[in-house]
């Protein structure tokens, strides 16, 4: 479930950049990431239960998706700094699923190759932000930043799951930071989770923001209780 | 169809011969400037209706009800930027460049279709858009299709696919909501009731009063009459009406069994002129979203374009 809470929630935030991408290719590119994710999604809440009760009738304190992915989209950069963290995680965790034989079997198989190409999508654009224009470069280093201490819940270990996701923080850290190097930006320094900060998404405690975007998503469905679409 | 001959007037033979035996005009030919000029405006207010076109679909992205649903919208919203895509590539075999159709749309000097100026105000809205909104376009667009200009009429074979499968499932989704709650049922009937006269507005003026359409048909961009098509698109949706177990908001909708076609009520022309001149329920949203989406992404294709330069690449992603 916590794997399928992230993919819907980073795909619901993708989907509120539809309309105001900067180029058009963006637009079909995000929109392209963002169903990925809600396709993984709804293939990972289907193993849980009925997808959209999941979705729709859960509160805030019952979704288990890391605070990264709720992060507002910010401007370009945040999102891309968002999709540089996530989608680098999200290879190395689905590629370690696929070696299994578990119920994840046949959804890593496919999505592999779909967070791979978000994962190029996402270092392609680290690039041209970080070694772009002065402008760039300092957005894209405040939006690496800013998000920094939301990485390190990333790494916390997993229910029911045979990955030692704790693991794959040493692999992690060491494709960001050679993108990072190679954008010319510099990697946060600090810890990834502070005393205050962020690191209890698993745990249903979430940031501010989230439960405005949950109220925004669900509110069409809980108006019609029983109704089906 | 290329051609060595020296002067205008064999130039204008061939393309006239090219027509006329329905064969395609393609970027590299000859053609008069008017019907480059007229494929332009054709085309560009096409691309940008797409582009514009997102907007009141996006607005229900994020409360989509049901994550089929959501996906489905998502997929077509994808959709329609990959034809804004598609076309502005057809009008740059025109000789002219998107940042400059862009501009143009961005400063009103080209024009969109008058559909996306009216608000998506509940779910339905949705269905309505994909069923009605969408069916008018296909039922312009399939005739494009055989478009005398090549690369113009590629690219509708490619949006048609696309648009009819849109279609249908916006048809579903209004049939979901016909035939669930009664308030849903309500949603459905309400969508309806606000945007089919707009749907009918959206093949253009009345034959005697457009002022394209005569040229156009004579050029083989276009192959039906404005009204032509409006009363294909009425005889289609009646029965698709019935089946939906929804109602037509217009009392003068009868078969006439002697026209072997149904007669519809009067179109309100003055609201048509009010949307087109700008003064529509959406045109200052519309306009402004886009241009402020164009504004503030400016850093990033600054960015792109830097980077580009510095690394010996392509822009790619970083056109605008």
């Amino acid at each position: 479930m916590a794997l399928g809470d992230d993919a819907l929630v980073l795909s619901h935030r993708l989907g509120e950049w539809a309309g105001h991408a900067p180029v058009l290719e963006e637009e079909v590119a995000l929109a392209n990431i963002a169903l990925d994710l809600l396709g993984q999604a709804r293939f990972l809440l289907s193993l849980v239960g009925d997808e959209d009760e999941l979705a729709y009738l859960r509160e805030e304190r019952a979704f288990r998706n890391v605070q990264l992915v709720e992060q507002p989209n910010g401007d370009f950069a945040h999102t891309i700094a968002r999709q540089l963290y996530f989608s680098t995680y999200q290879e190395l965790l689905y590629g370690q699923l696929t070696a299994g034989d578990g119920p994840f079997a046949p959804l890593a198989a496919k999505a592999v190759k779909e967070v791979a190409y978000h994962r190029d999508h996402a270092e392609h654009w680290t690039l041209r932000l970080g070694d772009g224009t002065e402008e760039s470069h300092r957005r894209m280093q405040t939006a690496l930043d800013a998000l920094w201490r939301f990485t390190g819940e990333l790494f916390d270990p997993l229910d029911r799951l045979d990955v030692d996701v704790s693991a794959l923080r040493d692999g992690w850290l060491a494709l960001i930071t050679r993108t990072v190097g190679q954008a010319t930006l510099t990697l946060p320094t600090g810890p990834q989770s502070g005393a205050w900060t962020a690191g209890a998404g698993r745990q249903g405690i979430h940031t501010e923001p989230f439960g405005r975007m949950l109220a925004e998503m669900q509110h069409l469905h809980r108006s019609h209780p029983g109704a089906t679409w | 169809m290329t051609t060595t001959a020296p002067d205008a007037r064999t130039y204008e033979a061939v393309f006239d011969a090219t027509v006329a035996a329905d064969e395609r005009i393609e970027p590299r030919d000859w053609m008069p400037d008017a019907y480059r000029a007229s494929l332009v405006r054709q085309i560009a207010q096409h691309a940008h209706s797409e582009i514009i076109g997102m907007q009141p679909e996006a607005n229900w992205i994020t409360r989509a009800p049901s994550l089929r649903r959501k996906a489905i919208l998502m997929a077509k919203v994808q959709d329609e930027a990959g034809h804004g895509l598609y076309l502005y590539s057809a009008a740059e075999t025109l000789g002219t460049g998107r940042d400059e159709l862009l501009d143009k749309l961005h400063s009103g000097r080209q024009k969109y279709s008058s559909i996306f100026n009216y608000p998506t105000l509940t779910w339905a809205d949705v269905g309505a858009i994909g069923w009605l909104v969408d069916g008018a376009a296909i039922t312009n667009q399939v005739p494009l299709c055989r478009c005398s200009y090549g690369p113009y009429a590629r690219a509708m074979v490619r949006i048609c696919k696309e648009e009819s499968f849109h279609q249908r499932q916006g048809y579903e989704l209004l049939l979901t909501l016909s035939r669930g709650t009664e308030a849903q049922h309500a949603m459905a009937q309400d969508a309806v009731d606000r945007w089919w006269w707009p749907s009918l507005m959206m093949f253009g003026p009345p034959d005697d009063e457009s002022a394209h359409s005569a040229q156009s048909m004579a050029w083989k961009i276009k192959r039906h009459s404005n009204d032509e098509l409006r009363q294909r698109f009425v005889d289609i949706c009646v029965p698709q009406a019935e089946s939906l177990g929804l109602a037509l908001p217009d009392p003068g909708l009868r078969w006439n069994e002697e026209r072997g076609h149904h007669d519809f009520g009067a179109i309100d022309w003055d609201e048509f002129h009010e949307v087109l001149r700008g003064n529509g329920p959406c045109n200052e949203e519309r306009i402004s979203r886009r241009r402020q989406a164009h504004e503030e992404g400016a850093w990033v294709r600054e960015a792109a374009a830097a980077h580009a330069r510095k690394h010996g690449g392509t822009p790619g992603e970083a056109r605008a």
